[in-house]
């Protein structure tokens, strides 16, 4: 499953291996298939349609001017494009803090899962002790648990130890595992390297953290790179968790601090949806840079492992 | 090398193995398993987080099944949400990846276009629905005027909020699209090449060699899909706070209410484990009644 992780990079895309293709076929044959790679095209065309447009919606409707907005006639190309808005946004909430907060959750909790989670793999993969593979069934099972089960003693416990309303409830517990997911894609990659490389350096007498500091990790930077990608989009776009941990306006995040403009008198969507575009930003400019890691890791969800 | 150096380094990678391990057992130990077992004895107490939990025996599980005008709602709203949204997004997401799975012109875009809307933040995905489904100014209600029609309100009217959130969400079907993708880039080429030669059509071969190839993708796909269906809560808690006349109050919403807003930490409690019991019945069928129907391969992979 994980071959091409070993490989050397190929350009976003090449990661999925293009359909087989068919001998060059004559007459009827071929008729009918340029007919059918132009229903192909006609389907995708109108369903990314429908895909796009509310995109280009909230772009529109983030350079309007309210009267606009509210006009009977509406318009996809404003007609006096406010790009002041994106500005507006910073002053109307303190859109700054809120990305800062953001930004310190989502880097404190890269850092817990990175460490964490790779060390934790490291010995479901590639070392033998008493109880493992039992523990790690026990590890699979928690990704088919409700997180409704164990939200209320969590939050009880956090608030019994007087971490509300600061970050460590968002970010402590991903040192503590990384996160049962991250654990299983890492082990699953972990064992794909082959034992003689470790199993010489160990009877040489080499530790086990230097094995996995200086033979393991190296060897796995794109998984680990996927592994942080998610972990930034899964934080940065996290709703629930500041909701529920966070009251304090100073320590607001954006997903959180983005229903300010709903939750006024009358919704300030323009702003809104400026907000909300740069809000996702980073995860869109990610996403971008780094489309071959996002398919791979979501390629390996399981069905491949 | 000598035995008694294989027992030592065996001993050696036993406690390095545990100690490696360690970060993991502890986060188990605090984050999940204590407080799924003090869940469990919460749901038989009255808890306001001021004074101590109280045991109340099985009052909390007596209201929620006798007089909680929440919980039918909450429970009838959630299954309509299951029983809707997973199947028309397998159905969706599957047919996009078999579109995907072409070669054909500009695939590459298409494949960037579909995950597009996974990348954004449910809440900012939330806001943008509620204002292309805003009854006057919305998209959707000023293109159908255009046409004549006066679209209803998508999000105000309780006939429709639960349709609007569940189409809404067939935005979202990239994740599913990919690893469906996946799936299909591994059926062998082979045995389409085999049908071909037995002059087998495009449907034939998808329902003889596609699906049952793809089955085990299906498969999960489903599972996590009716996990996942079974807690939907960001877009209604934004779109419509459970309205209107509760024709969006979904589970989670009800134990959102009764935990962070009443504090009645007990109570809600006994609403989680319910959803728990049901998550597990519902999942525990349909493992049983997959494993009928997907084919995996020669050998149990």
């Amino acid at each position: 499953m994980s071959r091409s992780f070993l490989s050397s990079p190929s350009p976003a895309g090449a990661a999925l291996p293009a359909a087989p293709t068919l001998p060059p076929a004559r007459g009827r044959a071929r008729v009918r298939r340029v007919a059918y790679q132009v229903l192909v095209q006609a389907l995708l065309l109108s369903f990314s349609a429908l895909f796009l447009f509310p995109f280009l919606w909230m772009l529109s409707t983030a350079l309007k001017t309210p009267q606009e907005m509210f006009a009977a006639v509406m318009r996809l190309i404003p007609r006096d494009p406010q790009w002041g808005n994106f500005i507006r946004v910073f002053s109307a909430i303190p859109f700054l803090r809120y990305t800062l907060n953001t930004a310190i959750i989502t880097f404190g909790t890269m850092a817990g899962v990175l460490l964490s989670s790779s060390l934790v793999a490291y010995s479901f993969a590639r070392l033998r002790w008493p109880g493992r593979n039992l523990l790690f069934v026990v590890l699979l099972s928690t990704l088919m648990l409700p997180g409704q089960v164990i939200l209320i003693p969590t939050f009880i416990l956090f608030s019994n130890l007087g971490w509300l309303d600061s970050f460590a409830p968002l970010v402590v517990p991903a040192f503590f595992g990384g996160g049962a997911f991250n654990i299983f894609l890492l082990r699953q990659f972990y064992r794909t390297i082959p034992f003689d490389l470790t199993e010489s350096a160990r009877i040489d007498g080499c530790r086990e953290i230097h094995i996995y500091a200086r033979i393991i990790l190296p060897l796995c930077k794109p998984i680990l790179a996927t592994i942080a990608l998610f972990t930034f989009m899964g934080c940065w776009n996290d709703f629930f968790g500041p909701l529920i941990f966070l009251t304090n306006p100073d320590l607001t995040t954006l997903a959180l601090g983005l229903r300010a403009f709903q939750q006024q008198h009358t919704a300030q969507w323009d702003l809104m949806m400026a907000g909300a575009l740069i809000s996702a930003l980073p995860t869109l400019v990610l996403f971008f840079s780094f489309q071959r890691y996002f398919v791979e890791g979501i390629t390996l969800t399981g069905i491949k492992g | 090398m000598r035995w008694t150096d294989r027992m030592t380094m065996r001993r050696k990678e036993a406690l390095a193995g545990v100690l490696f391990a360690l970060p993991w057992i502890l986060g188990f130990l605090v984050f999940t398993l204590y407080p799924i077992a003090s869940s469990f004895y919460y749901s038989f107490t009255r808890y306001n987080m001021r004074s101590a939990p109280l045991w109340i025996g099985l009052a909390n599980y007596e209201t929620i099944f006798t007089t909680d005008s929440l919980f039918v709602p909450g429970v009838l709203n959630t299954l309509y949400f299951v029983a809707f949204s997973v199947p028309l997004n397998l159905a969706a997401s599957l047919l996009i990846a078999v579109l995907l799975n072409n070669r054909t012109f500009g695939i590459r875009f298409y494949r960037t276009l579909f995950y597009l809307p996974n990348v954004v933040s449910i809440v900012a995905v939330a806001l943008l629905w509620q204002w292309i489904l805003d009854p006057t100014f919305g998209l959707i209600n000023q293109a159908l005027a255009l046409l004549g029609v006066e679209g209803p309100g998508w999000l105000t009217d309780a006939a429709w909020s639960k349709p609007s959130l569940i189409l809404m969400g067939l935005w979202g079907v990239g994740g599913t699209v990919v690893i469906f993708l996946a799936s299909l880039q591994d059926v062998p080429a082979s045995l389409y090449d085999a049908a071909l030669i037995d002059g087998a059509g495009p449907v034939r071969k998808f329902r003889h060699i596609t699906l049952p190839m793809i089955s085990p993708a299906i498969f999960f796909n489903l599972v996590m899909g009716i996990i996942g269906a079974f807690q939907v809560f960001t877009q209604a808690f934004i779109m419509t706070g459970g309205g209107p006349s509760d024709s969006t109050m979904f589970y989670a919403l009800v134990i959102y209410r009764k935990a962070f807003w009443d504090i009645q930490m007990g109570y809600a409690s006994a609403l989680a484990w319910i959803l728990l019991v049901m998550i597990l019945a519902v999942t525990l069928v349909v493992l049983k009644l997959g494993n009928r129907f997907v084919f995996y391969g020669d050998t149990q992979s």
